[in-house]
């Protein structure tokens, strides 16, 4: 009998804050992802890269494209796929969060997909067990993936138009529209857009946007979206709750479409090179009028699309590397 | 094990004695619970046990202001016996329990129950009663009743009193019977329950936040109170700059306040969140670095009376738990001296704080905010020469060897709890030795019984 040990190194074994990676992580993920977009175009879509690993996604909260896009991504890359779904499982009968992991963990699982309500949840799994963990989405902390994807459809757009990849965003002015003080997808995005060299701006109502973003690699902070529209190369929205409209000190959200939607005329306001964008799942006519959402340069499937080969790359880089498998040992086991 | 008798003899030999008289070198003889020789050379009577204090301080053992035993209720996290061992080990000869039991204690039914529970510690468990029933904000307790039996400190603690009128009320009933109330300074509608600091690191971490001005206008409030009334009041657990700035104007224009600040107030910041551990969730939070320099700059200037612990244990399975829902509070008894020690008088002397125009505090200032000054503000001072190493005086001492380095281990401590935030910090100096009532209840760092 054999033991099987997965060597990693300390911090490159888990994907938990798009500050894990660096600019230099983050495009070895977006080129690795290069070759898997293209993948996806054969007639078989698939390598054996990940044959014999099991990726098991666990989500304590509702999802559709993240938890769909890492199964995909899993299978195309032939890992063994399980799915905990919390509303059928020991979750409802007061399993804690440790518990869960680490039960998981137990079957011997080599990474654990997580998301949960709680900021910090994914760090704090990956204290408690031994596979990978990837952060599929921490409360209003971080959501690494969709930056990723986000960054990787950027790219893709812009080097579509020059005729050559683009791998340094530098001069390019995104807007990041909406709900930042609760958003982990602002979050990650603000990390991962700067470190390829973007100017960010942040637009929100006052009560919306973070109480302090010192520290935050960030061009600017308004409250006036109207004002940013000509000098933007991609308006990015967030997602708005009916439930922030007391907090915003709005009325509701038609008040919140009126001041920060990108309505048909805005829309019509941003250079014609403008990209559009937005992580799903979208309220239209709320933060994006439908028409909006389907123009040409609204990447909106495209950001969908591309969270496969994004969320493959990513999978590799984690369990990729060589395993290294332990001497046969009659000592140790019976 | 053995069990001293209270009869024999105890000698400590060649310790630096530091009370309110200053320091000096000095060799102690104690005889039963009282010390009946104070001299530069004692000689050791035939059958004593010897201590040796060579290279260490021997102080008055100390009073916490501010302890949670959770019994009852709570005892999976602590008990009476347990947390008043967590106590001994690290120097304190009482402790005030926090009223926030389960069921609170508001009554002279629970009073009588945990005086059964304390009688065999191994130091004094004081009690303190809740203002309102059950801690609910609503109807007052009956302080008087419970005065009678003895206690003489009374607060919501874990929660502030939110109600400004009946705030008043109870203010107005403790001074006509001359008890003082402590608050918690927490307005609720500010601090809406968040689970840390509201700034920079809440921002970053992706946590609500609960901004300074929730501790800070109920310290306004009271103030104001105490102003208008001429009450009595004392200041739970100050942590922001802002709070200290009150109570020291306050206390400059006259008013009868004192303050308290813990361990942690004085030596961590929010930064720790960024590991989202929850053992770093307390309540008030831990807050800015700035703050931190103002509890400890609050402490030299003496608007802080006392550091007391709030020593609030959870078992292991409460605090693993996501950030957000684990529940606040961090164990302190058996490092406040170290910490306090490490932070205030080694690292300030060394040079090594984040802000070096503070001085460090002198010996003689950091143990009477051990000692004499919150056992003034517990009563826990009637007994003669207390707080003072003189012949005729309790002994209820400590041996502190300054000269140790050492790591607090999570899994060895005393408390039944384990969440104690400083298990990173190299530490400085360390309580070796505790007598209470004469009984050498802890000899190097270890309980007796």
């Amino acid at each position: 009998m054999t033991i099987e040990t997965i060597d990693r190194e300390a911090g490159r074994d888990n994907l938990l804050s798009v500050s894990d990676l660096g600019r230099e992580g983050i495009l070895e993920i977006l080129h690795q992802a290069d070759a898997f977009a293209e993948i996806s175009h054969r007639p078989m879509p698939k390598v054996p890269a990940l044959r014999g690993r099991t990726i098991v996604t666990v989500f304590f909260e509702n999802s559709t494209r993240t938890r769909l896009s890492f199964e995909m991504a899993a299978q195309r890359l032939n890992a063994d796929v399980l799915t905990f779904f919390s509303a059928t499982s020991s979750v409802q009968k007061g399993e804690s969060l440790r518990d869960t992991v680490q039960t998981v963990d137990a079957l011997g699982v080599d990474a654990i997909i997580i998301r949960h309500p709680s900021s910090g949840a994914a760090l704090q799994a990956s204290r408690w067990v031994r596979a990978s963990v990837i952060n599929a989405g921490d409360g209003q902390h971080e959501h690494p993936t969709q930056a990723l994807l986000d960054a990787f459809t950027i790219r893709e757009a812009l080097s579509r138009r020059s005729g050559q990849v683009v791998d340094d965003f530098a001069g390019l002015r995104v807007n990041i529209v909406g709900d930042v003080r609760h958003s982990r997808v602002a979050r990650s995005n603000v990390l991962a857009l700067a470190a390829l060299g973007a100017e960010v701006t942040l637009v929100a109502p006052e009560a919306l946007l973070p109480i302090s973003t010192e520290g935050w690699p960030i061009a600017r902070v308004t409250t006036d979206l109207d004002s940013t529209l000509d000098s933007t190369d991609v308006c990015y929205l967030l997602r708005i709750q009916h439930e922030r409209m007391a907090e915003a000190h709005l009325d509701d959200l038609d008040e919140y479409r009126r001041h920060f939607g990108l309505t048909t005329e805005r829309a019509a306001r941003l250079g014609k090179d403008a990209l559009i964008m937005h992580p799903g799942p979208m309220n239209r006519g709320v933060e994006i009028d439908s028409t909006v959402a389907d123009l040409p340069n609204a990447l909106i499937l495209d950001q969908a699309r591309n969270g496969v080969p994004v969320r493959m790359a990513v999978l590799f880089r984690l369990l990729g590397g060589p395993r290294t498998v332990g001497a046969e040992s009659g000592d140790l086991v019976e | 094990m053995i069990l001293l008798s209270k009869a024999e003899e105890i000698i400590i030999k060649g310790a630096t004695l530091v009370d309110a008289a200053g320091e000096r070198r000095m060799d102690v003889l104690v005889r039963g619970e009282t010390i009946v020789a104070v001299a530069e050379s004692v000689e050791v009577p035939i059958g004593a046990r010897i201590v040796d204090g060579a290279n260490g301080y021997l102080l008055p053992a100390f009073v916490d202001l501010h302890t949670h035993l959770r019994e009852p209720g709570g005892e999976r996290s602590e008990t009476v016996e347990s947390g008043s061992r967590a106590a001994a080990i690290g120097g304190y000869r009482a402790v005030v329990a926090m009223p926030n039991t389960s069921p609170t204690i508001d009554s002279v039914e629970i009073v009588r129950h945990l005086h059964d529970l304390a009688r065999n510690t191994l130091c004094e468990v004081a009690l303190s009663g809740s203002i309102t029933i059950g801690r609910l904000g609503e109807k007052l307790t009956p302080m008087a009743d419970l005065a009678e039996f003895g206690i003489c400190l009374f607060t919501d603690d874990g929660r502030g009193v939110q109600s400004d009128a009946l705030m008043r009320e109870a203010l107005i009933v403790a001074s006509r019977l001359g008890l003082t109330l402590g608050q918690h300074c927490e307005n609720e509608e500010h601090a809406k329950g968040a689970p840390m600091h509201e700034g920079v690191w809440s921002s970053k971490l992706g946590l609500a936040g609960q901004p300074s001005s929730a501790e800070e206008v109920m310290v306004e409030r009271d103030l104001e109170l105490v102003r208008e009334l001429g009450a009595s009041m004392h200041f739970l657990h100050l942590s922001t700059i802002g709070a200290i700035d009150l109570v020291r104007r306050a206390k400059r224009e006259g008013l009868s306040i004192t303050a308290e600040a813990t361990p942690h107030h004085l030596s961590l910041s929010d930064a720790e969140i960024a590991s989202y551990n929850p053992v770093f969730k307390v309540n008030p939070p831990l807050r800015t670095a700035a703050d931190v320099n103002g509890v400890r700059a609050g402490i030299l200037d003496g608007t802080i009376d006392a550091i007391a612990t709030d020593h609030a244990p959870h078992s292991p399975e409460l605090k693993d738990e996501p950030f957000d829902c684990a529940p606040p509070g961090m164990i302190g008894l058996e490092t406040a001296f170290a910490v306090a020690y490490t932070e205030l008088v080694a690292k300030a002397h060394l040079r090594i704080t984040d802000d070096p125009t503070l001085p460090a505090l002198s010996m003689l200032d950091l143990v009477r905010l051990f000692t004499l000054s919150p056992a003034r503000i517990a009563r826990l001072d009637r007994h003669e020469h207390c707080g003072e190493i003189v012949v005729g005086a309790r002994a209820d001492l400590v041996v502190f060897d300054p000269t140790e380095r050492w790591k607090v281990e999570e899994s060895s401590t005393a408390s039944r709890s384990h969440n104690t935030p400083f298990a990173q910090l190299d530490l400085v100096g360390r309580v070796r030795h505790t007598l209470y009532r004469g009984e050498l209840v802890v000899t190097d760092a270890d309980a007796q019984r």
